[in-house]
C-alpha cells in the first residue's frame, strides 16, 4: 500500500525568550494508507507538535511532511482532529456539534443530508437518542464519542488524535477502544494516535512508534501483527505481554534510564 | 409566583422602612421626602416625567448601543492581537480611572449646546470599558483546541470568529452589558444634571433641587431606579435568547 503520511527529517524548535527550544530532531516516519499508527514517548517529547505538523497547523523548521504524495503547506480539509478535551460547543446540540466540520468543508450539502450522515455516526458510537442533548448533559465518555464523530464526519483521510482517552476512567477508556475498533471496520481512515497508554497503543495500533526524549526522533517502530477484530482479552495473551514489555523498555530508554531487561532482537 | 412575590415584597419592605425612618425622625418634606409624598409629585408632574423619562431612556440606550459597538471592536482588537492588547490596556484602564464628572465641563465646552450629543457621548464613555475588557478576555482565553478543530479544516479567521469565538464570548459579553446598563444611566444623568438648560430626568432633578421640592427630587430618583431595572431586565431577556445555553439547570 502507498504511504499516506511521510515525515521526512523533520526538525523543529520553538522560539522562546531564552533561545530556541528544540522539540523534534530529524524525525522520520511513514504511515501507509489505512493504517493506525500509535505514537508513544515520554512526556513533553514533542508528540503534540507532531500532530500540529501533520494537520498543517504549523510548518517545521526543517524537513517536510507529505500527505498523499504532496508536501503539506497549510491546513487541508481532509484532516480530522480529536483532543483530550472534547471541545464540544456548548451552545450547539450534539447533532449540531457533529455537523460542524461539514459546514466548513461542504457548505453546499443540504442540511438534511448532513444530519443523516451525523446520525449514522452517532448510531455507530451508541449515541442514538442523545443527538438533541447539550454537551453538558452528557458524561465524559459520551462527549468523547461525540467528539470522535465530529472528527470523522467529513470522511477525512487522516484522523489525528492527541490523547483522546487520557482523561477518562479505565473502563470507559476500554469501551472507547472498542468503539474505535468498530468505527474503523465501518469507516476506513488512516489514524495517528498520540497516547501515554501502552496497552491502548497495542490494542488500537497497527504500528507503535516510540519517540525518544526531547528533542524527539523515531527511536523504535513496533509492528503489531494482531488481527483487526481483536478483543480486550488479547491484552492478556503472552504475545501482547511481550510487546508491552518491549515498549516499556523502549520508554525507559527514551526517558534516559537503563532498561531493566534487554530489548533484544528488535529495532 | 415566588419569582415575582419575593422581589415585590422586598421592595415594599424597603419602602416601609424608608417611611418609618422619616416618620420616627419627624423630618419635614423640605428636609427628606417619604414614599407617601411621591404619588402626589408623580401626579403633579406626570407629563414632565413622561417626556423627560423618554429623553433619558433613549439617550442611555443610544449611548449603550455605541458602547456595545465600540467596546466589542476594541475587545476584538485586544483579543486577537497581542500588540493591540499591550497598547490599549494601560490607556483604557487609565481612562476608566478618571472620574467622568470631570469630563462633563470639557465635553460641554467642546460641543457647546449639543445636549443630546453630549449626553449620549457621556453614556458611551462611562459604559464601554466593561464590554471591551470582557470581550477581549473572552477572545484571548479561547482554548487553542477550539480554534484548531476549524483551522485544521482550512476555515478562515472570520468563520472561526463567527462559529466559535463569538458565541463562546456571549455569556461574558452579557455579564458586562448588565454592568454597563447601570453605568450608562449614571453617564446620562451626569450631563443632564450638570448642563445648564438640560433636559431629561437629570434636569428634572435639578429643577426640583432649585425649587427645594424634595418630593419631586426623590420621585425622579425612583423613576431612574425603575428605568434602570427595566433596562437591566431587558438585557436579561436578550441574554436568555442569545446565551441561554450557558445557564445551568438548577438542581
Amino acid at each position: 500500500m502507498a504511504n499516506l503520511i511521510e515525515i521526512k527529517g523533520v526538525t523543529h524548535a520553538y522560539r522562546t525568550g531564552r533561545g530556541p527550544f528544540p522539540v523534534l530532531s530529524d524525525l522520520n516516519l511513514t504511515i501507509p494508507e489505512g493504517e493506525f499508527a500509535a505514537v508513544v514517548g515520554p512526556s513533553g517529547c514533542g508528540k503534540s507538535t507532531l500532530t500540529r505538523l501533520i494537520a498543517g497547523l504549523m510548518r517545521p523548521d526543517r524537513g517536510e511532511v507529505w500527505l498523499r504524495g504532496e508536501p503539506v503547506r497549510g491546513p487541508r480539509k481532509t484532516v480530522g482532529m480529536a483532543f483530550q478535551n472534547p471541545v464540544l460547543l456548548e451552545w450547539r446540540t450534539i447533532l449540531q456539534n457533529v455537523i460542524l466540520p461539514l459546514e466548513i468543508v461542504a457548505p453546499r450539502i443540504p442540511r438534511r443530508q448532513r444530519e443523516d450522515r451525523a446520525m449514522e455516526l452517532l448510531d455507530l458510537v451508541g449515541l442514538k437518542g442523545f443527538e438533541g442533548k447539550r454537551p453538558s448533559e452528557l458524561s465524559g465518555g459520551m462527549r468523547q464519542r461525540a467528539s470522535l464523530c465530529r472528527a470523522i464526519v467529513h470522511k477525512p483521510e487522516v484522523l489525528i488524535m492527541d490523547e483522546p482517552f487520557g482523561a477518562l476512567d479505565a473502563f470507559t477508556r476500554e469501551d472507547l477502544w472498542q468503539t474505535m475498533r468498530d468505527l474503523r471496520a465501518k469507516e476506513p481512515f488512516t489514524c495517528v494516535l498520540i497516547t501515554h497508554d501502552l496497552r491502548e497503543s497495542v490494542f488500537l495500533g497497527d504500528q507503535v512508534l516510540v519517540l525518544s526524549g526531547r528533542p524527539a526522533t523515531t527511536q523504535h517502530v513496533l509492528d503489531v501483527d494482531l488481527p483487526a477484530d481483536r478483543t480486550l482479552d488479547i491484552l492478556f495473551t503472552p504475545k501482547v505481554a511481550e510487546m508491552l514489555h518491549l515498549l516499556r523498555d523502549q520508554i525507559r530508554i527514551a526517558q534516559g534510564r537503563a532498561p531493566v531487561a534487554a530489548a533484544g532482537g528488535h529495532g | 409566583m415566588q419569582k415575582i412575590a419575593v422581589p415585590v415584597l422586598a421592595i415594599l419592605g424597603f419602602l416601609a422602612l424608608w417611611e418609618f425612618v422619616v416618620w420616627v425622625n419627624g423630618w419635614p418634606n423640605y428636609k427628606m421626602a417619604a414614599p407617601s409624598d411621591l404619588p402626589a409629585a408623580y401626579v403633579r408632574f406626570a407629563p414632565l416625567f413622561l417626556e423627560m423619562g423618554w429623553q433619558t431612556l433613549w439617550r442611555t440606550v443610544a449611548g449603550l448601543i455605541v458602547a456595545v459597538v465600540a467596546g466589542t471592536a476594541l475587545g476584538m482588537a485586544m483579543g486577537f492581537s497581542r500588540i493591540a492588547r499591550d497598547a490599549l490596556y494601560p490607556l483604557l484602564v487609565g481612562f476608566n480611572a478618571i472620574p467622568k464628572a470631570t469630563l462633563v465641563p470639557v465635553i460641554a465646552l467642546i460641543f457647546i449646546g449639543r445636549h443630546d450629543f453630549n449626553t449620549v457621548l457621556m453614556a458611551f464613555l462611562i459604559s464601554f470599558f466593561p464590554i471591551a475588557v470582557s470581550v477581549g478576555i473572552g477572545l484571548a482565553t479561547l482554548e487553542p483546541e477550539y480554534r484548531d478543530i476549524l483551522r485544521a479544516l482550512g476555515a478562515s479567521r472570520v468563520t472561526i470568529f463567527r462559529k466559535i469565538a463569538l458565541p463562546k464570548t456571549l455569556p461574558e459579553f452579557f455579564g458586562a452589558l448588565k454592568v454597563s446598563v447601570t453605568l450608562a444611566f449614571i453617564g446620562t444623568n451626569l450631563v443632564e444634571i450638570v448642563s445648564p438648560h438640560g433636559r431629561g430626568l437629570g434636569a428634572l432633578f435639578k429643577s426640583g433641587e432649585t425649587n427645594g421640592d424634595y418630593p419631586l427630587m426623590f420621585a425622579v430618583l425612583i423613576a431612574l431606579a425603575v428605568l434602570g431595572i427595566v433596562l437591566y431586565y431587558a438585557v436579561v431577556a436578550l441574554e436568555r435568547i442569545f446565551a441561554g445555553w450557558a445557564e445551568r439547570p438548577h438542581g
